[in-house]
């Protein structure tokens, strides 16, 4: 005898306020049984309007604001920032500062990924112990930026032409001692949860993306890489001196879940491998340029720039618009993590609401940079 | 290393395929007519000269006596780069420009964005609705008349409380309150 189970779809309100959100994220979820049927993505409750705050700043004070969009990769914002401050006032970095930067924001890099994966194995119900060990590495960063900076999250570390001071000498064997330490552990993460059945089981073949719809959807970063698309700005349109450091390119077929997480464990190793290099690259001098020449007070020529970074998330990108006054007559944010949610629908529906933060998660978005 | 396509070169080739799209070209940056933007725009996707499977940023900037859409292009293929921009709501009244959004889903929420924040409505939107802010708020914040600190407070005499709120606020007060 067979029975018909019939059954009726309910719409669920989910969050802002709810821990597997990553921050103020709220969905309207129509389940039917446990298979999600529609998403509707709802935005905004972190806004806080940089954009227009930027415009009543001087383009130094704005390197503040840019620290809070994205929270856990602010170096990898300040940098995108002030290329395109560079760009925009057409100021010729100092090498050692380039090279110091490029240090700090491959570390933010990596530290970026130690919390998009610990917090993806969190959302898949692997409670605390895999969290606490990338959250203990990433605090080794921080540290590292205590000593660049004075500050562990939001930075304000970029200056126009480079930083806005030198690292101090007792940084050096410190960093090379978070090196050292960082590859065992990156592997016991492999060893503890690349290699694991449960994880196999409850990400491969979730939510895939194709590379076409990625790209039709302008999704970039380790998302787009997961897919097989070979497209880094890093190697694509080397900024700052990425030219002349090498390294390899991580890359996934499958485009889910796994193959997100994957790809962004791998891409933890090259960072190393870059930061390594830079140090072996890095000269003595000064870190930005003279004050005559690049004054605190900026005042770039009436016009236009747009110079995007590869960030931790994806393309990271300022447009600048300058009246020839001292604050940004404009100032917008092509924010990865507001536009890798494009297709936040299309991954969903069909799924399993168990696979739902799984799969948010392995976007890896910020509400601060979703929302501004 | 990526190539930045050079404004004056790109009008040449749209225009050949599509004579009176293209207004100026200056530097890196070409203006586009509002009418042919979805014609321009698809024509860089699809035309293999040029192939911009990516839409970068779509973002605008106020200039007090017209608006400007900002599309930024990025081609896989080629590996290049293209600004084209597009002047509407010139006198600022009846912003409007067709939206991209069927030529690359991209544009969803860069364009909801756009509404939300400037004020320009992208015409053929399907889901044309404010993202950042709540439907009802006053105002577009980043134009340029819209004044930070005052316009975003609401008088008190327009405050609207929930009506149960007020009974019981009222209740509170002796009934003496009026809502």
């Amino acid at each position: 005898m067979t029975t018909q189970v019939r059954t009726e779809p309910i719409t669920v309100n989910l969050g802002p306020q709810h821990p597997s959100t990553h921050g103020v994220f709220r969905m309207r979820v129509t389940f039917d049984g446990e298979e999600i049927i529609d998403v509707e993505p709802i935005f905004g409750y972190l806004h806080r309007g940089s954009e227009k705050l930027a415009e009543e700043r001087t383009y130094v004070q704005v390197v503040t604001l840019t620290d809070r969009m994205d929270y856990v990769g602010s170096m990898l914002n300040n940098q995108a920032y002030m290329l395109a401050v560079e760009k925009l006032a057409g100021v010729e970095p100092s090498p050692r500062g380039v090279w110091l930067r490029m240090i700090a924001s491959e570390l933010q890099r990596i530290a970026s990924h130690l919390v998009a994966v610990g917090f993806l194995i969190q959302d898949l119900g692997a409670w605390g112990t895999p969290l606490i060990y990338t959250m203990r590495e990433r605090e080794k960063i921080l540290d590292l930026f205590e000593m660049l900076c004075g500050a562990r999250i939001t930075n304000s570390y970029l200056r126009p032409g480079g930083v806005f001071m030198d690292a101090p000498e007792e940084f050096w064997p410190a960093m090379n001692a978070v090196l050292d330490e960082l590859p065992p552990r990156i592997d016991d993460l492999d060893d503890l949860l690349t290699d694991n059945d449960i994880i196999f089981s409850r990400t491969k073949g979730v939510s895939v993306l194709t590379p076409e719809q990625m790209l039709d959807a302008s999704i970039t970063g380790p998302m787009l890489r997961a897919a097989g698309v070979d497209w880094d700005l890093r190697h694509r349109d080397p900024y700052d001196y990425y030219d002349q450091v090498t390294f390899e390119r991580p890359l996934h077929t499958a485009g889910d879940n796994f193959a997100r997480y994957w790809v962004r464990v791998q891409e933890m190793r090259e960072s190393i491998k870059i930061v390594r290099q830079c140090e072996k690259l890095i000269e003595p001098g000064p870190v930005r340029p003279d004050h005559d020449d690049v004054p605190w007070l900026l005042r770039p020529p009436v016009g236009d720039a747009y110079a995007a970074i590869e960030h931790s998330k994806g393309e990271l990108g300022f447009y600048l618009v300058s009246d020839g006054s001292i604050s940004p007559y404009r100032c917008h944010v092509r924010a990865p993590s507001l536009i890798n949610l494009t297709l936040l629908r299309e991954m969903l529906v069909g799924e399993l609401l168990a696979d739902m933060f799984v799969s948010f998660g392995s976007v890896d978005i910020n509400m601060g940079e979703v929302d501004r | 290393m990526s190539r930045a396509w050079d404004g004056a070169k790109l009008a040449e080739a749209i225009q050949k395929s599509l004579p009176d799209a293209v207004v100026d070209a200056r530097g890196t940056d070409i203006w586009i007519a509002p009418r042919s933007v979805v014609e321009v725009m698809r024509l860089l996707r699809d035309d293999s000269e040029f192939r911009f499977e990516l839409l970068s940023s779509v973002t605008a900037v106020d200039y007090i006596s017209y608006f400007e859409v900002v599309y930024h292009l990025t081609s896989l293929t080629r590996n290049a780069t293209a600004v084209v921009k597009s002047k509407c709501g010139i006198g600022r009244d009846e912003a409007k420009i067709p939206s991209v959004f069927d030529i690359w889903r991209g544009a969803d929420l860069q364009e909801r964005e756009v509404w939300d924040l400037m004020g320009i409505i992208f015409e053929g939107h399907p889901n044309h609705k404010r993202i950042m802010l709540w439907e009802g708020f006053p105002g577009h914040p980043l134009r340029k008349d819209f004044a930070t600190y005052e316009q975003s407070i609401v008088p008190e005499s327009e405050w609207r409380v929930p009506t149960a709120l007020a009974d019981e606020l009222s209740a509170e007060n002796g009934g003496a309150q009026g809502s």
